[in-house]
């Protein structure tokens, strides 16, 4: 099981995924965001973000304080287009 | 991942001399520093503000067209999809490349009647466009509503890729070959020193014969450093991402008239924006606002009205580098020799950056020089003659 703990489970890493983006030279949310893809599923980082934090400081030598967070990204949950299109009934499917 | 490779970042102090020194870590600078090294030139120094794929190369639609018009665009983007085509045999990182084309569909009759010609165009240089009736349109994608469109043309063999590994592709082969690249480290000042260039970052000062300035939407800033002043500003760039979706889409799908433009990435997810008119800041603005989301939804939804009922996860922004003639800034500045240009893409410089990488260090390594080179001089401003391509998307 070593390596196969998920931590984001919107994409799949694991922790050894996280490791292997340090390995790689990135050391930032950021960067490991984009290197492993965390936080960029339907959860947005709100059930993984902590977990990577945690797991990237333990695997940097860090406080977890001393990461950043990664820039959360409007809408807030994942919500259907048509409610964002002015004067259009979303009461009816494909509407 | 059974090939080993360097840490495409690097920490460590920067050295104190370069040969080159490469202003900003994205596609462009990247994509050089690695072309530079296939000539021979490993001792460069690639010098990224905030860290790979931070600006417009972690940020846009992946989309890579032959769709331009005018045939050096045409011929240049033909050779960038090529590198694309090779990029993961020859530089060991998967770009996840689909070549599903791009399909334009088009409201303006005259607009249409126009394209007649640059479609004529690109078939003379071998890139297979058609204009296409609606039924071929609902053969291509059924999920389409054509009824407000004029016409629609598509190139087969266009195609789109994820910008990130492409930044890590580079990075890993030039990082291989012995390019440093410095993330988190931006440049705050430029003296000319006895023939050279010194470069001030927080890391400490790098001594470089050359100097290209590859910094994209930032380019303006970091030009000034040299007392030099760009014709470019930047303009944001808004775009957003569904969740995950079955693969049903196959070309990149663009609406000439508004802008529009949605694909479905390899992930499964559309992937889209739209032009926004904003007014002009000085400054890269990269905030997402709720009036892009609304536009956007619109423009997806009555392009494909099935769509209204997909869910969008999230919206970001990228800066273009804009230009007043719509093409980029490349060479020599005029009075600043050993400083180098590469910026003012318009939003176009991920799909370009992979050939114009390739000529800009056959130019800096005494190789032939691409006729873009003087085409796209920064001069051509000042002479008032100015480059006319149109096919500007987004």
């Amino acid at each position: 099981m070593a390596g196969k703990i998920i931590l984001c489970r919107c994409e799949d890493v694991t922790t050894r995924d996280v490791e292997r983006a340090v390995a790689t030279g990135f050391s930032d949310l950021e960067e490991v965001k984009r290197y492993t893809g965390f936080g960029t599923g339907p959860c947005q980082g709100k059930e993984c973000l902590r977990a990577v934090a945690l797991h990237l400081a333990r695997a940097t030598g860090r406080e977890p304080g001393a990461l950043s967070p990664f820039t959360s990204r409007p809408p807030l949950a994942p919500t259907e287009l048509k409610f964002f299109v002015k004067g259009r009934d979303t009461t009816k499917r494909n509407g | 991942m059974s090939r080993q490779a360097p840490p495409p970042t690097s920490s460590a102090l920067l050295r104190a001399e370069a040969e080159v020194a490469i202003v900003g870590g994205g596609i462009m600078g990247l994509a050089l520093a690695y072309n530079l090294t296939e000539r021979g030139v490993t001792d460069v120094v690639v010098l990224e503000a905030h860290h790979l794929a931070w600006g417009a190369s972690g940020r846009n639609g992946g989309g890579i067209r032959q769709q331009w018009s005018t045939e050096m665009n045409i011929r240049l983007m033909q050779e960038s999809i090529d590198i694309c085509g090779r990029f993961a045999q020859e530089l060991g990182t998967n770009v996840w490349m689909r070549q599903g084309g791009y399909l334009f569909l088009c409201r303006d009759p005259k607009m249409l009647a126009r394209m007649e010609a640059v479609i004529a165009l690109q078939n003379r240089c071998d890139v297979p466009t058609r204009l296409l009736s609606s039924a071929e349109v609902m053969d291509l994608v059924p999920e389409l509503d054509v009824r407000a469109y004029a016409g629609a043309w598509y190139n087969p063999t266009d195609a789109i890729v994820f910008p990130w590994p492409f930044l890590w592709g580079y990075a890993r082969a030039a990082a291989r070959a012995g390019v440093e690249i410095h993330t988190v480290t931006p440049v705050t000042a430029i003296e000319r020193r006895a023939g050279a260039f010194e470069l001030e970052t927080p890391k400490g000062k790098v001594r470089a014969q050359r100097v290209v300035n590859a910094a994209g939407a930032w380019s303006p800033q970091v030009a000034r450093l040299m007392g030099l002043e760009l014709p470019t500003w930047p303009a944001r760039h808004e775009i957003l991402s569904t969740e995950p979706l079955k693969p049903f889409l196959r070309p990149m799908v663009s609406v000439i008239d508004t802008g529009l433009y949605f694909s479905q990435s390899l992930r499964g997810e559309i992937v889209g924006g739209i032009t926004l008119h904003e007014p002009r800041h000085d400054q890269v603005q990269l905030g997402s606002r709720l009036e892009f989301l609304e536009a956007m939804a619109a423009g997806l939804c009555e392009a494909m009205p099935r769509l209204g009922d997909v869910k969008v996860v999230r919206q970001w922004a990228g800066p273009y580098d804009l230009t007043p003639d719509n093409s980029p800034i490349v060479g020599e500045a005029p009075d600043v020799p050993g400083f180098y240009l590469c910026s003012g893409f318009v939003g176009h410089g991920f799909m370009m950056a992979p050939v114009v990488a390739k000529h800009y260090a056959l130019h800096l390594t005494g190789g032939p020089t691409h006729p873009f080179f003087h085409q796209w001089r920064l001069r051509r401003f000042a002479e008032g003659d100015l480059v006319r391509e149109n096919l500007i998307i987004g």
